[in-house]
């Protein structure tokens, strides 16, 4: 064997000082890594790697993440090249202090006790340690980093290959790591389980296969693109998204845009080829729903719409190499494919629309027995004894929402049918939307079929809110039926467990009620609900739904929600203690005006006086054993500021009765902001506890009257600060 | 493991071909070339030469033909692209060799699928098999969209780390088969020389036996005997594994791992088979699997104690 040649561009031996820049360049040159994790990794590489260096001492100006299927890389620049020296003195105990404590000392400094200098102190001789610890050069603190890395690092899912024991989301083939300056190149040494760092990459597997060496990042960008590979994801998201527009673009047509799809597809492939196909006629027809659910659950295919006709007619699919006919072979090969698919997904639909259009009472009546087989939940009985338990429900919502109860029943009947079809089997995030046309093909009313695909609305506090009166009927019966049932059999949430999904379905209730301005007494379903429950599930007698603590939960969630709007919790805190707080909104618009209220100078101050006043009364109240909740009598009004106070108190009150009988919480809180100045006014000049028996009671149920007059909108005791 | 490159650049044109030809390829690759086992399965996985070998130190590389079966997929010879009895090429390498994706690619190339013209991609697909107590990290293949492969690599198999790790790829040849040779409907495609004096196509062969079996494994098989069936083989596994190491006939020791494993592949087999008929609900299918897996875990046990398994004296 001969001795190694050395690199082309090998830097010349030199000591390195700290103030040098150098740059770093790493590859983690694997098989091919999942698309969803890539994004993620590269950035996990950037962090985890400049975070090492730091710590180490190495700083740096810049760094970039970049990543393929078959690669991670790391772009440093401006990194010092050697860690500074660093010297640091401990003083330790003193000189005459016991051995144990110099024992300590020692160890925790790791030196010898004829390393240590004696030096005086103001308390006599104290043993002063000095640690020098040299520079290092940054290619000694990389290789260390750059292990730790990738020994540790946070893949979601990772595995071990052949005969070794490291982990990584792949098996690892290569690792490139060079630090570089004007001067050259050179390998950071590096040996990982038998993967020796180098300066070698390798381009596009089937294009431009083969090894080949690099000096720095300009080098190794230049030379992979020459080897048909981008390294930047979004470099390879903006060709693709281009490409795509400008192929629909040129036949009159427009690509479906969908980020989730583009994001991935640029994870598979290091050189993205665009190719647009058309759709075979034959399946047209199909929903348009089903044609795009297909083609991008199973062939990653981005749908294209003809503007004029509504209809998605191409799709566009995106290779990874260049072929000698344009593509044609795989452009062929994916219709091939795609045909296939669609042959079934036209099979489910048109076995489907047999079923729905056929002549039976009810509509649908296969589906629907047929659910009767499946199982919701083991204690909550089948999917059709829960269709049951929503009709019901539904009927009684259905007034309180503006639906028609008729209506509104048979659509809850209907809303789930499509869960027996073929098509919902084989596209279960397809449910609701089948369900839609199929009711329509059966000829029944169209807000029978809406409801069927906005049923499952809201799925997350940004999704839109179904308004239709139908389908916030059902909606409504779903969401509570599901938090009935799952309290019933004690399944609630716990920490950040929530398998049913009930946080979102409470949520779900929530954005119903508020986004259409319902008025809905809650207790009374939830008790109604928890009825159904007991009367039509498998649920046993110790099953019961506490509807109680259903409304805590709601009202819990509605917390979570609000403040996310910017209304504190103890603003909803003092409005959940009203009564009727299950009319979430009469609960919010209380809820909107306190907070309104509050952010003025008059709010804030009204709440000091009157918590002054409750805080004084409740005293009193406490020591005496008394409430003081007798009308108090002006006449007994001593001063200016108490009659002021007395007048100001029924002129308030004449506004704010009257407004909170028209639930304009608003105005009720505007009037009672203007009490702000006779409160403050009657706490300068009067003292409550006066000698006189008499004037002293009267004044304790003037406070009363200052704390019935306010607490009308919320409980403002429950107001924090 | 060196690669050695394909010998025939033309495409193949029949079934029974692409079978030679994946044969072949891996015979030269330093593969034994196993015949399918003689036992109904689900898939090729389930052979012992998979199973049993990927478990334990000793090296191992097969690759062979496994006829599976898949009652519930059984569309009475109608599909053009669905059998309920089909056929799995199945490579299994251990440890897994560094350039194992380089030899796949030549199997396809030995196949006649040109890399130049085509797009093949390795897209993420985890496999996990609760059957077998079986999980590992690999890709679905796809050649312009179309899935021709899984490739795995097999982390644990009967609830047991896999160490080394196997290397583990299964060809769905009649997908494969129809995309090579270009036909859209499964049945027409030739399964022999379409020149030859007899030439039999796909369908020929198979389609009345599919309408046969869709029958019986929907309607017919009487699920009382399957039921039975399943526990007996579930008893036998257990009663097999019950017994000590050394055979009191002989004082040999024989730890009877695969007599036990094969009744756990017929107890798996019974349960698809109980599955098409219907009679299984949600709730009980999970707990078949579990029965199932609990007799794989303990065959994967008895075969880590036997000399192939890497136990030694």
């Amino acid at each position: 064997m001969t001795a190694p040649r050395p690199a082309p561009n090998a830097r010349p031996e030199k000591a390195l000082k700290a103030t040098d820049m150098a740059d770093l360049l790493i590859e983690l040159f694997s098989e091919e890594i999942p698309a969803r994790m890539q994004s993620k990794a590269s950035q996990d590489l950037k962090k985890l790697v400049t975070d090492g260096l730091v710590e180490a001492g190495l700083t740096y100006e810049g760094a970039a993440a970049y990543s393929t299927p078959r690669r991670l890389t790391l772009a440093v620049h401006g990194l010092l090249a050697a860690s500074k020296p660093v010297r640091e003195e401990r003083k330790g105990p003193r000189t005459d202090a016991p051995e144990k404590a110099l024992e300590g000392f020692l160890r925790s400094t790791g030196l010898t006790k004829d390393q240590l200098e004696a030096r005086d102190d103001k308390k006599g001789q104290v043993w002063f340690a000095v640690i020098e610890k040299p520079g290092r050069d940054a290619s000694d603190i990389v290789a260390e980093v750059l292990e730790q890395t990738i020994r540790t690092f946070p893949w979601p899912k990772s595995m071990r290959w052949g005969a070794g024991s490291l982990r990584w989301v792949r098996p690892l083939h290569r690792i490139l790591c060079v630090i570089s300056d004007e001067a050259g190149s050179e390998v950071v040494p590096l040996d990982i389980d038998g993967i020796t760092a180098g300066n070698q990459t390798e381009g596009h597997r089937f294009m431009s296969p083969g090894a080949f060496a690099v000096t720095n990042f300009d080098d190794y960008a230049a030379k992979l693109k020459r080897a048909n590979v981008v390294i930047d994801p979004t470099d390879r998201a903006e060709h693709i998204w281009a490409d795509a527009t400008n192929l629909a673009f040129a036949k009159g047509l427009e690509v479906v845009e969908d980020k989730g799809l583009l994001a991935e597809v640029a994870g598979l492939v290091e050189w993205p080829v665009v190719l647009m196909g058309a759709i075979d006629a034959a399946y047209l027809d199909l929903p348009a729903e089903v044609l795009q659910t297909s083609m991008r659950e199973h062939q990653k295919f981005f749908s294209v719409r003809n503007p004029k006709t509504g209809r998605i007619e191409h799709f566009i699919t995106v290779a990874n190499v260049e072929t000698s006919d344009n593509g044609a072979t795989i452009l062929e090969g994916n219709s091939r494919v795609l045909s296939a698919r669609l042959a079934d997904g036209k099979f489910f639909w048109e076995n489907d629309l047999r079923v729905a259009k056929a002549d039976t009472q009810p509509p649908m009546k296969d589906w629907l027995d047929a659910l009767a087989n499946v199982t919701f939940h083991n204690k909550l009985g089948s999917q059709a004894e829960r269709i049951e338990r929503i009709a019901a429900l539904t009927r009684e919502i259905a007034p309180s929402v503006d639906a028609d109860p008729d209506l509104a029943e048979q659509a809850a009947r209907l809303a789930k049918a499509d869960l027996s079809s073929e098509m919902v089997y084989e596209f279960p995030e397809l449910q609701g939307v089948m369900g839609r046309y199929y009711i329509e093909a059966a000829g029944l009313p169209s807000e029978v079929a809406l409801a069927a695909s906005e049923h499952y609305s809201p799925l997350g506090p940004s999704d839109d809110v179904p308004t239709a009166p139908v389908s916030v009927a059902v909606a409504l019966a779903d969401k509570i039926d599901t938090l009935t049932g799952f309290w019933a059999i004690d399944e609630k949430p716990t920490g950040s467990k929530d398998p049913f999904a009930l946080r979102r379905a409470a949520l779900g209730v929530i954005q119903l009620v508020l986004e259409n301005g319902y008025s809905l007494k809650l207790d009374e379903l939830l008790a109604k609900a928890s009825e159904i429950v007991g009367l039509r599930s498998r649920v046993e007698d110790e099953g019961f739904a506490d509807s109680n603590d259903i409304r805590r939960f709601l009202h819990d969630r509605l917390k979570v929600f609000l403040r996310d709007k910017g209304i504190r919790h103890d603003v909803i805190d003092a409005c959940i203690a009203m009564d009727g707080n299950d009319d979430l909104t009469l609960l919010v618009k209380r809820a909107e005006a306190l907070a309104d209220v509050l952010k003025t100078d008059d709010g804030e101050n009204l709440i000091q006086g009157f918590k002054r006043a409750n805080n004084i009364l409740s005293k009193e109240e406490e020591k005496d054993g008394v409430s003081y909740e007798l009308d108090p009598d002006p006449k007994f009004a001593e001063s200016d500021e108490e009659k002021a106070l007395f007048a100001a108190l029924d002129q308030a009150g004449a506004a704010i009765s009257p407004a909170i009988e028209a639930e304009d919480f608003a105005a009720a809180m505007a009037a009672m902001a203007v009490l702000r100045g006779p409160i403050d006014a009657f706490f300068e000049a009067v003292q409550v506890n006066a000698d006189s028996q008499i004037v002293r009671r009267n004044r304790l149920c003037l406070l009363n009257k200052i704390r019935v007059t306010c607490g009308g909108v919320a409980d403002l005791t429950k107001i924090e600060g | 493991m060196a690669e050695k490159t394909a010998s025939a650049p033309e495409k193949p044109r029949s079934f029974q071909e692409i079978i030679l030809r994946l044969q072949a390829y891996w015979a030269e690759n330093g593969c034994a070339v196993l015949q399918p086992y003689d036992m109904e399965v689900g898939a090729g996985t389930f052979h012992p030469a998979t199973t049993l070998r990927s478990l334990g130190s000793t090296p191992w590389a097969a690759a062979y033909v496994q006829p599976s079966r898949r009652p519930t997929d059984g569309r009475y010879g109608d599909s053009p692209n669905r059998w309920q009895h089909y056929y799995q090429f199945q490579v299994i390498i251990k440890p897994s060799p560094p350039n194992l994706q380089e030899l796949y690619l030549g199997s396809l190339k030995a196949i006649g699928i040109d890399m130049d013209m085509h797009d093949i991609r390795f897209v993420e697909d985890d496999w996990e098999s609760p059957t077998l107590g079986a999980w590992g990290l690999g890709w679905e293949v796809w050649c312009d969209g179309m899935e021709v492969s899984q490739f795995t690599y097999f982390q644990q198999v009967g609830g047991h780390d896999c160490k080394p790790v196997s290397g583990e790829l299964t060809y769905g040849l009649e997908r494969l088969a129809m995309y090579i040779l270009g036909f859209d409907d499964g049945n027409e495609m030739p399964f022999n020389d379409p020149d030859t004096a007899i030439p039999l196509t796909y369908g020929d062969i198979f389609r009345e036996a599919e309408a046969q079996y869709a029958r019986w494994n929907f309607d017919v098989a009487d699920t009382d005997i399957l039921l039975k069936h399943f526990e007996d083989a579930e008893a036998e596994c257990a009663r097999i594994l019950e017994q000590p190491a050394d055979d009191p006939k002989n004082g040999r020791r024989i730890v009877m791992a695969q007599p036990a494993y094969d009744q756990c592949i017929k107890a798996s087999h019974v349960f698809n088979l109980l599955d098409a008929r219907g009679v299984i609900s949600v709730t009980e299918r999970q707990a078949y699997i579990g029965r199932v897996r609990n007799l794989a875990k303990a065959c994967a046990d008895a075969f880590v104690q036997t000399e192939a398994g890497g136990w030694a004296a």
